[in-house]
């Protein structure tokens, strides 16, 4: 090898790449196992062959500057070879291969060439560790500029945000609607909103002064300082109480208060939240609600509402206790109303109400409006029994003088029902409809005056009085239920159908009979919907014996029309439809009509009835003989069947029986069948008297003797036995 | 006691943060004195654990690569931490200059240096977000900015999952990410297990309480369960195995023992 081929290695190209690759293979392999590179081997080696070249040519260069090297050791820190084991092992690489692969070959290895790249390679070791060492001192401060950088950024962007939650916190905070204060666990306030001071008068120092335990108020609750006192301790986070506070002006301030026990970060008891919510105006409010709904409006007099609340609690309050009260309608209000107008109608009632007020004053008395001109006084005092009817007087005495109402005297009167009585023995509901009564018994009487309560008369007006209101609910709810009793035949005894008897179940009186209300449905309109629904109740169970019970023949079903009834329009209509609606054969049916109603009858009133009768329905004339029948008028009706009334049969309940009635009783016999009218009788009680009437031709009869109205198997029971 | 919004973890450097460690395993030297002390612990019980950080990051180059050459530029990388040097952003960037890459980390520091070391590029940003709260990231202005919903995304869950507890719902949170992301867009998961450690594993269990000691716990899961992240996307070939048996450049066998460790795969939405 000459000096001109150290000085151009690449005279020999293929050689040497192929040595350098063969150098750049070994070192890989070397420092690979100590990088941390996400490079795969291969392209470690890659990395490498261009620094192999570069520690070649430094070793072949004319002019030898080891300076080079430090670039290699550079460029291994840059290829993340940062580890110190990976320049020891570089190192070791350059010292036992670099001269072998790079340098003159081993003929040569004794020449003074060949010592001088040695030395070389030496230098260049040095070199190469100076880079790295450099390269990597660079790198780490670098790095931990960096990271120290972006851990104060991180920090201070925690900072702004910290600030920015702050400053939202703290428009939070002052902008509240809700007062809000922070003290520390002795009770002193640390902190406040505008809010709060706002709501204690709009003087700071007057709140911050002051210690959470000063801010007492007589109206406190007994519990609140005792709640204070177990959240001072850690015993419980929170609560919320309404609690009075003096403004700074001395005036109360009410408020809705939350108090929150702050702790810090090992949990212990730290400050105390306060939130205060000022209720002041909401509870004026609510005061004047509660006025508003407990006291009538035109005469400032309490209402029905608190009047209920003081009476629910005389009459509930302890033994021996009584309680009296006047029920007070004045009279002929209703005339001067009407007459003069509302408006004068009005400041009547005031003046009246100002003038009963004068009459309650003791201690336990009280008037109340109850609506319209009903008034009421109630006293609680020790001898009511006395004190009512003093009170009741004084009333009467106050309203005698006349009324001065828009330049008119106008003379009052009033009428007062007295209930006096001890305590726990009725309801309100029923003090008052008792009372209520009463007042109709003195009005009743002529008015001016007061009555005191009975309970035998309160009784009888109840059937009048509290039934016709109650009935039309009754009807709503179902109140109503049918008895059937049965009409037999006299030849042989077998039922030939029923009678159908309407009852009311109600909710107070029990099981009342037809003549206790029908009079009061008649009177209200009532009946003509009650009467269609108990012939739809009779006319569907008739269907159903039919339809299961037809052994002794198809049972005939009778029911009452009253007077009303046989006036409404619909009578024929609604008939006709109950009928078809179950399809009963008109025949099975028999409606039975009064003797009264159909006196002086004219052909407008019978016209229905006959529509009726040609239908096939049958007709009975009830209660036959009380009315003064025009007998020759019977040829005109459209009636089969003479209902005959039970006076005429209690004569022969008993032997011997009473001449005249047999008499009378084969006459109308005689008459009705040569009219082609079957005669039924009601009220047979006994065997005789059913034997006689048998005897005097009559078909049918009802009675005690035969049944009792009952349910409607009991009926079938009786209709299967005489089949037998 | 919830922690207050503006208390991100991490903000105390008086405590070890498992992204600087993970730096000092790579050799790097952005850490604290506190983090190489937390890590040298762990070394001494497993003195190969950066050539397990090696072959996961060796995978995570192939399988980048691996989408890159499927058309899928859009990198979503959560949990990047500080990506000392050849990041998903680095090589995703190599593999196509078109590529988009969104990190997220929940460590504010690793965030602070992940945005200098981006700069004001308009491909990549990095965002301070939680994986157990995935809509944080789904939502947020940056993914929406960089990313074409519409195009599949490569979702990359590289060494993170593993600091998820059961307790997180890490199910519930890949599953949300999953069902967000458009067809054809691939899950890129590695996560750490016991299986292919070679220490016993009552030793590298001592490892895992530094872990828990230092607050940051690493959950080491089974196999079965780590396919579970997986759920509707199809395995890509050849599965779940070992990160460096994962469609290797070069024969596996040459690899460091520590480099088994751990499992890694990748799956594609149909």
């Amino acid at each position: 090898m000459t000096p001109s081929q150290i000085v151009h290695p690449a005279a020999d190209p293929d050689g040497l790449e192929d040595r350098l690759r063969r150098f750049a293979t070994i070192w890989s392999r070397a420092v690979f196992p100590v990088t941390a590179t996400s490079l795969t081997r291969a392209e470690v080696e890659e990395h490498l062959l261009p620094l192999a070249r570069m520690l070649s040519e430094s070793l072949h260069a004319r002019v030898f500057d080891p300076r080079a090297a430090q670039r290699i050791g550079a460029a291994l820190v840059e290829a993340h070879c940062t580890d110190p084991e990976a320049l020891s092992r570089t190192l070791g690489v350059v010292d036992a291969y670099l001269v072998l692969y790079c340098g003159l070959g081993p003929a040569q290895s004794t020449d003074p060439a060949a010592e001088d790249g040695r030395a070389r390679c030496a230098r260049l070791q040095h070199a190469v560790a100076a880079g790295f060492a450099g390269a990597l001192r660079t790198r780490t401060l670098g790095e931990q500029e960096a990271i120290a950088r972006s851990a104060l950024q991180a920090r201070s962007d925690a900072v702004s945000a910290l600030h920015a939650t702050e400053t939202r916190l703290r428009a939070v905070f002052e902008g509240a609607a809700i007062g809000i204060g922070i003290a520390d666990l002795d009770g002193n306030v640390l902190e406040l909103n505008e809010t709060l001071t706002r709501m204690f008068g709009g003087l700071e120092h007057h709140v911050r002064g002051k210690k959470v335990t000063d801010w007492a108020h007589p109206e406190d609750r007994p519990h609140v300082w005792q709640l204070h006192r177990e959240l001072i301790r850690g015993e419980r986070e929170h609560f919320r109480v309404e609690k009075p506070f003096f403004r700074n002006d001395g005036t109360v301030l009410w408020t809705n208060l939350t108090v929150s026990l702050l702790r810090d970060t090992e949990g212990r008891p730290q400050y105390q939240l306060v939130l205060l919510e000022d209720t002041t105006e909401r509870r004026l409010l609510n005061l004047r609600l509660r006025y508003e709904a407990t006291h009538d409006a035109l005469t400032g007099l309490p209402n029905r509402t608190l009047f209920s609340e003081r009476l629910e609690k005389a009459i509930s309050g302890g033994e021996n206790r009584r309680f009296g009260l006047c029920y007070l309608d004045l009279d002929g209000f209703k005339v001067i109303n009407d007459s003069l107008g509302h408006a004068t109608g009005d400041r009547l009632l005031v003046e009246v109400a100002d003038r009963l007020q004068s009459c309650a004053t003791a201690p336990g008395e009280m008037v109340a409006r109850l609506g319209g001109d009903e008034f009421v006084a109630l006293t609680t005092g020790p001898d009511t029994q006395h004190e009512v009817r003093e009170l009741a007087s004084r009333i009467l005495g106050v309203l005698a003088a006349p009324i001065r109402v828009d330049g008119r005297e106008l003379s009052v009167r009033g009428s007062i029902g007295i209930v006096e009585g001890p305590a726990g023995e009725r309801t309100t509901a029923e003090v008052l409809r008792s009372a209520d009564i009463t007042m109709y018994r003195a009005k009743s009487a002529g008015g001016n005056r007061y009555e005191i309560a009975d309970p035998e008369l309160d009784a009888r007006a109840i059937t009048r009085h509290g039934l016709t209101t109650a009935l039309p609910a009754a009807l709503e709810r179902g109140e109503f239920f049918i008895e059937y009793q049965p009409l037999v035949h006299m030849d042989d005894g077998s039922v030939h159908g029923a009678e159908a008897l309407v009852r009311w179940h109600h909710p107070q009186h029990g099981v009342l009979g037809p003549d206790q209300f029908i009079p009061l449905a008649e009177h209200t309109g009532l009946i003509v919907p009650l009467g269609r629904w108990v012939l739809q109740e009779a006319v569907r169970q008739a269907m159903y014996w039919q339809e299961n019970h037809a052994d002794g023949g198809p049972l005939r079903i009778n029911v009452n029309l009253s007077p009303t009834q046989l006036h409404h329009p619909g009578l024929v209509t609604d008939t006709v439809a109950v009928l078809e609606g179950s399809g009963l054969a008109p025949g099975a049916l028999c409606l039975e009509v009064t003797e009264s109603a159909l006196i002086g009858a004219d052909e407008q009133l019978l016209k229905p009835l006959r529509q009726l009768a040609d239908m096939g329905v049958d007709i009975a004339l009830d209660d036959f003989g009380t009315g003064y029948s025009n007998l020759a008028n019977l040829r005109r009706l459209p009636v089969s069947v003479l209902k005959l009334d039970r006076s005429f049969t209690q004569g022969m309940q008993h032997l011997p029986v009473d001449p005249v009635d047999v008499k009378i009783v084969e006459g109308i016999v005689s008459l009705a069948h040569s009219l082609e009218l079957a005669v039924t009788v009601e009220g047979v009680e006994t065997g005789a008297q059913a034997e006689q009437l048998r005897e005097l031709g009559c078909d049918t009869a009802q009675g005690w003797y035969y049944a009792r109205p009952g349910p409607p198997d009991r009926l079938h029971a009786l209709s299967l036995a005489d089949a037998v | 006691m919830e922690r207050p919004v503006w208390a991100a973890p991490g903000i105390d450097i008086s405590m070890p943060s498992v992204s600087r460690m993970h730096d000092f395993y790579l050799g790097g030297s952005h850490n604290f004195e506190v983090d190489r002390e937390a890590a040298r612990r762990v070394l001494a019980l497993l003195p190969g654990l950066p050539k397990v950080m090696q072959a996961n990051r060796a995978f995570m180059s192939r399988a980048v690569r691996y989408a890159a050459a499927r058309g899928v530029t859009q990198f979503l990388d959560i949990g990047s931490g500080i990506p000392a040097f050849g990041g998903v952003h680095e090589v995703a960037l190599k593999a196509d200059p078109d590529s988009r890459v969104l990190c997220a980390d929940r460590d504010p520091v690793a965030v602070a240096h992940g945005r200098a070391a981006l700069g004001k590029g308009a491909a990549a940003a990095f965002i301070a977000a939680d994986l157990r709260r995935p809509r944080q990231i789904i939502d947020s202005p940056e993914f929406a900015g960089l990313f074409d919903p519409d195009r599949p995304v490569a979702l990359l869950l590289l060494s993170v999952l593993h600091f998820v507890e059961d307790a997180d719902d890490p199910y519930g949170a890949v599953a949300e990410l999953r069902d967000a992301l458009a067809p054809g867009s691939l899950i890129v998961i590695n996560h750490a297990a016991y299986d292919g450690v070679p220490v016993p594993e009552e030793q590298a269990a001592r490892a895992v309480d530094v872990y828990r000691e230092i607050r940051n716990p690493l959950i080491m899961r089974s196999q079965d369960h780590i396919a579970r992240f997986f759920e509707g996307y199809e395995m890509v070939e050849p599965g779940l195995v070992s990160p460096p048996d994962w469609r290797p450049d070069a024969p596996a066998e040459q690899e460091d023992p520590y480099a088994f460790t751990g499992f890694a795969g990748v799956g594609r939405k149909a």
